[in-house]
């Protein structure tokens, strides 16, 4: 059945109608429609479709034609009502309006008058090819993106410091530039420290534990993990050092990383000395032994680094840098032998981070008081796991190596293989502490309680001697609110340090105390 | 360090929730769209790097001629007179190269419409047997300075429009419009169509060519210049162009037409044809393109056209060679009783508005249009930005209103297409892929990633 309507002098445009029709046959029961002006144009196009009713034909130029051809009368008024909604209805949106993505590099430098820094997170390979254009149009870059060839980044670190850019990454995962988190970053304190860090964990750590104290970051370079390469040299973290040389807000260096190629510690060593400011480092399970310079303060682990900067950004003296850790410790011992007590014989501690410079804090601390860790990311080589899945003796796990993150997001926003991980290991008669680390801040996952709690009650339910001790890295201005994770998993039985160097002391103490009974 | 002492202004490309902290910090940011290369040949993009200074200056040089030239309507001819290379037995089509076998039914049926308009044949059947016979020769319009919208055909009696680029003295040809329905160019072949046609002949040739010569010319340029501030992008939309034309030539048409029947049959022809002034942008945009072609080096696109088959493209440094890739069809609005089923593959040589930086290039200039792009003037605005990523230029004369008068994108740069991902946007009108039946809708497209592979692997592997 066909059936019409005519609405005399109301004019739309062609197109318009055209976009109505193309609504109309979708609605169910309806076989075809015309809308149209009842031109003789349109007349003689609607005739061959057998929607040219006499009504339509006796209509004029001026008047819309609405004909259904529909299989029940019902349709056919579904088909009528949709109509008159369609061209009644006002756009949402004028022009103006919505933000609009731009189009491409080109496009948004015009978008976005003074545009200073990219932030790349396209695959791989085709990041560097963009970072190279960026860097053509001056901008700064952090490029998030791995698997970018090392090539590729030597190229481009070396352009950057031709052009007095900066130049952060490839798999650079962190950095705070003039107070702005920048993709895995988290919301900290402005202030006199600057950090260079080759270690996107680390920068994390180290900047919220700096925050926390009371002090401030004036900003956090990250240059990626391989600068620290015998090929690229360290060109990424010397430049930074002498970016933050140069910045009058910066009045502390503080250089974050884990050990460098020997050459390439050289290097740092003379970038260091030309610096006049203090300078605080970290080479996680490396470091530095001689005596550079007056104002030169070598560090163990990312928090006794952090405290140190603390103290030398707020005119303290360094003493109370191992006044903070010690009185940590203290608690710790306490709690120590709480969570001993309910072992009947010392057993073993697995790590699962998620976040890799914590795996080589851990080994650096826990060597000293259990003994060598078995690792995917071991810093002796000779540690090595054979199976990454398969975790024997005491054992330590970076779940953000590539081996997991294939096809899969980061573990700091996906939890669900380290869930998994936390209740299979827990059931394993061997083990009796897990050593875990949640990392807030953007980028992470913004509800870490709903996605871990399950596991760890589950975990406990498993085995009721089972401690588990976490770090929580971040601030209470990060989205997730760091004291409310706190809370969330000290309610369901987890033990929580200040720093991931704590944790790491608190679950070898369990285990040092529960062998000595 | 001057970004420390600066306001932070972040373009993010990529995750986009990475923008969350920044504007937590209330950091300014805008994310910027990426999209892959269209061709894996790292080696050619260092290539083409490598040259990049000689090709700039060689692209600014084919530019310089674009912009400059002065496309005029200065005359109208019998095809077999004036255009370059035409021959009784030869047929002009749109597009690239293209065998009857290959042909698409449009196409098809345009030429079993222009033998009939030429005698050759007495009906359809007969046309048919002649046109697959050999003896009728198919030649690209491109290849002799024409240019004609859908199948594009152009035989030898048909009269046509001379615009001459009077900066530089070169020449374009194309027909005059039918109008919509029923028509050659949508490869229709009924009696009615082979009727217009001999009226456009005897009639509104004579009178039009009278005018002309009383007038001396037509200023083309300024007419698009202004046509683009009334709405028009001269491709999909020619209201404003038509009425233009239509005032510059209606007093002339009065005092040289044979009778003021004629005279009136004449305006009231291209009064009721909204794209009558269609022919006449595409020829502007011909002759200014031509005006670029052969400078070495340059990677300039200087014809994307269409046959229904293939989709082709030629370069201003790589001479009369054809890229092609299979063209595809159109997303498109379409007439009552029709849908994508019924479309023919995209069809014709009105890209070249496009390649002259109008048509899809200036849609944001065309606020009326603006359904065929999604519905809202910001769509139309996003397509003619994302256009500046592929262009060399932005046009001197032709400018958008709504974007503070910014000269529309204008040069494709066949490096920047590769590279960037993006392809150029085209508006369209749709064939019905049967020859015989015509018009069935119109919409827009991105033109095909392949003859733009191949054009960009072509310049770069022959750079030297």
């Amino acid at each position: 059945m066909i059936k019409t309507i005519i609405k005399k002098g109301a004019y739309f445009d062609s197109v318009s109608l055209m976009q109505v029709a193309k609504k109309l046959n979708a609605i169910s029961g309806v076989i075809d429609s015309a809308v149209v002006m009842a031109t003789r144009e349109n007349k003689g196009i609607i005739r061959a479709s057998g929607l040219l009713t006499p009504e339509i034909l006796k209509a004029g130029d001026s008047d819309l034609a609405i004909a259904v051809s529909a299989k029940t009368p019902a349709a056919a008024n579904d088909a009528f009502a949709a109509a008159e909604e369609l061209l009644n209805k006002r756009p949402s949106q004028s022009a103006g309006g919505a933000e609009r993505k731009a189009a491409g590099l080109a496009d948004a430098v015009r978008t976005l008058d003074g545009a200073n820094l990219a932030v790349i997170s396209v695959a791989g390979r085709f990041a560097g090819a963009l970072a190279a254009e960026c860097l053509e149009k001056d901008l700064n870059v952090m490029l998030f993106s791995d698997n970018v060839p090392l090539e590729t980044e030597i190229e481009l670190k070396k352009t950057a410091i031709k052009k007095g850019l900066l130049m952060m990454g490839p798999d650079c995962g962190t950095a705070i530039i003039n107070g702005a988190p920048i993709a895995f970053a988290n919301s900290v304190r402005r202030g006199n420290i600057g950090v260079v860090s080759a270690a996107g964990t680390g920068l994390q750590e180290v900047t919220t534990l700096i925050s926390n104290e009371g002090a401030g970051i004036s900003q956090a370079i990250g240059t990626g993990g391989r600068d620290v390469k015998l090929e690229v040299g360290a060109m990424g973290l010397i430049q930074a050092l002498e970016m933050l040389e140069a910045d009058p807000a910066t009045e502390v260096l503080l250089i974050v990383s884990k050990p460098p190629h020997p050459e390439v510690l050289k290097k740092i060593i003379a970038g260091i000395k030309k610096t006049k400011k203090p300078v605080v480092a970290v080479l996680l399970g490396g470091g530095i032994k001689e005596k550079i310079r007056e104002g030169f303060y070598p560090a163990k682990t990312l928090e006794e680094a952090a405290y140190k900067a603390v103290c030398l950004g707020k005119g303290w003296k360094l003493l109370k840098a191992k006044e903070i850790i010690y009185d940590m410790n203290l608690k710790a011992e306490e709690l120590a032998k709480r969570e001993a007590v309910k072992k009947d014989r010392s057993r073993c501690l697995r790590g699962l981070f998620s976040g890799g410079t914590f795996v080589s804090e851990s080994q650096v601390i826990l060597k000293g008081l259990i003994g060598n860790l078995r690792s995917n990311a071991p810093l002796d080589k000779k540690w090595k796991l054979k199976n990454s899945l398969q975790l024997s003796g005491h054992a330590v796990i970076d779940l953000g190596e590539d081996e997991f993150t294939v096809g899969r997001p980061h573990p700091m926003i996906d939890f669900s293989l380290r869930n998994k991980m936390i209740i299979s290991e827990a059931k394993k008669p061997e083990v009796s502490v897990l050593l875990l680390d949640v990392v807030l801040g953007y980028g992470s996952n913004l509800k870490p309680l709903e996605d871990i709690v399950p596991a760890i009650t589950e975990a406990f339910l498993r085995n009721p001697e089972l401690s588990v001790v976490a770090s929580v890295t971040g601030t209470e201005a990060d989205p997730q609110v760091r004291s409310k994770v706190v809370k969330g998993l000290e309610t369901a039985g987890v033990i929580v340090m200040p720093s991931n160097a704590g944790a790491c002391r608190l679950a070898g103490e369990i285990i040092r105390l529960a062998a000595k009974r | 360090m001057k970004l420390f002492e600066s306001e932070l202004k972040v373009i993010n490309i990529g995750l986009e929730s990475f923008r969350q902290g920044l504007s937590d910090a209330g950091v300014k940011s805008v994310q910027a769209q990426f999209k892959p290369p269209l061709s894996g040949e790292a080696a050619l993009f260092s290539m083409a790097a490598e040259y990049s200074a000689r090709i700039g200056k060689a692209n600014a040089k084919a530019l310089g001629k674009i912009l400059g030239a002065k496309p005029a309507l200065t005359g109208m001819g019998i095809a077999l007179d004036v255009i370059p290379g035409m021959k009784k037995d030869l047929i002009l089509h749109a597009g690239p190269p293209v065998t009857w076998t290959r042909m698409c039914g449009p196409m098809r049926g345009g030429i079993m419409a222009a033998l009939m308009y030429e005698g050759l044949a007495k009906s359809p059947e007969e046309a048919e047997k002649l046109a697959a016979s050999g003896k009728i020769k198919y030649e690209p319009c491109h290849e002799h300075g024409a240019v004609g919208p859908m199948a594009g055909i152009i035989s030898a009696s048909m009269p046509v429009f001379i615009v001459k680029n009077e900066a530089a003295g070169n020449f374009a040809y194309a027909t005059q419009n039918e109008g919509l329905g029923k028509v050659l160019r949508y490869g229709a072949y009924s009696p009615e169509v082979i009727e217009r046609l001999k009226w456009m002949e005897t009639a509104l040739y004579p009178t039009l060519k009278a005018a002309l010569e009383f007038l001396g010319k037509v200023d083309l340029k300024g007419i698009v210049a202004q046509a683009l501030h009334m709405g028009d992008e001269v491709h999909n939309r020619n209201r404003a162009g038509t009425s233009l034309f239509y005032r510059a030539i209606a007093p002339a048409v009065i005092r040289t037409a044979r009778d003021t029947e004629t005279a009136a049959k004449v305006l009231e022809f291209i009064n009721g044809n909204d794209h009558f002034f269609l022919n006449l942008s595409m020829a502007l945009s011909k002759v200014s393109l031509d005006a670029g072609r052969g400078v070495k080096d340059s990677s300039l696109v200087i014809v994307m056209a269409r046959n229904g088959t293939d989709f082709g493209v030629q370069l201003s440094g790589t001479g009369g060679k054809w890229f092609t890739g299979p063209a595809p069809v159109p997303d498109a609005l379409y007439f009552p009783g029709y849908s994508k089923a019924d479309a023919n593959p995209d069809i014709g040589d009105s890209a070249i508005t496009e390649t002259n930086g109008l048509g899809g290039f200036a849609i944001a200039a065309a606020p009326a249009i603006v359904q065929f792009v999604g519905g809202t003037a910001a769509d139309a605005v996003s397509y003619t930005l994302a256009m500046y990523e592929i262009t060399a230029g932005e046009n001197n004369i032709y400018k958008i209103p709504y974007l503070n008068f910014r000269g529309t994108p204008t040069g494709i740069d066949v490096i920047k297409v590769a590279k960037s991902g993006i392809l150029p946007f085209i508006d369209t009108g749709v064939a019905h892929k049967k020859a015989g039946i015509g018009q069935v809708g119109a919409g827009v497209l991105s033109a095909p990633p392949e003859p733009f592979v191949k054009a960009f692997e072509y310049f770069a592997r022959n750079l030297k």
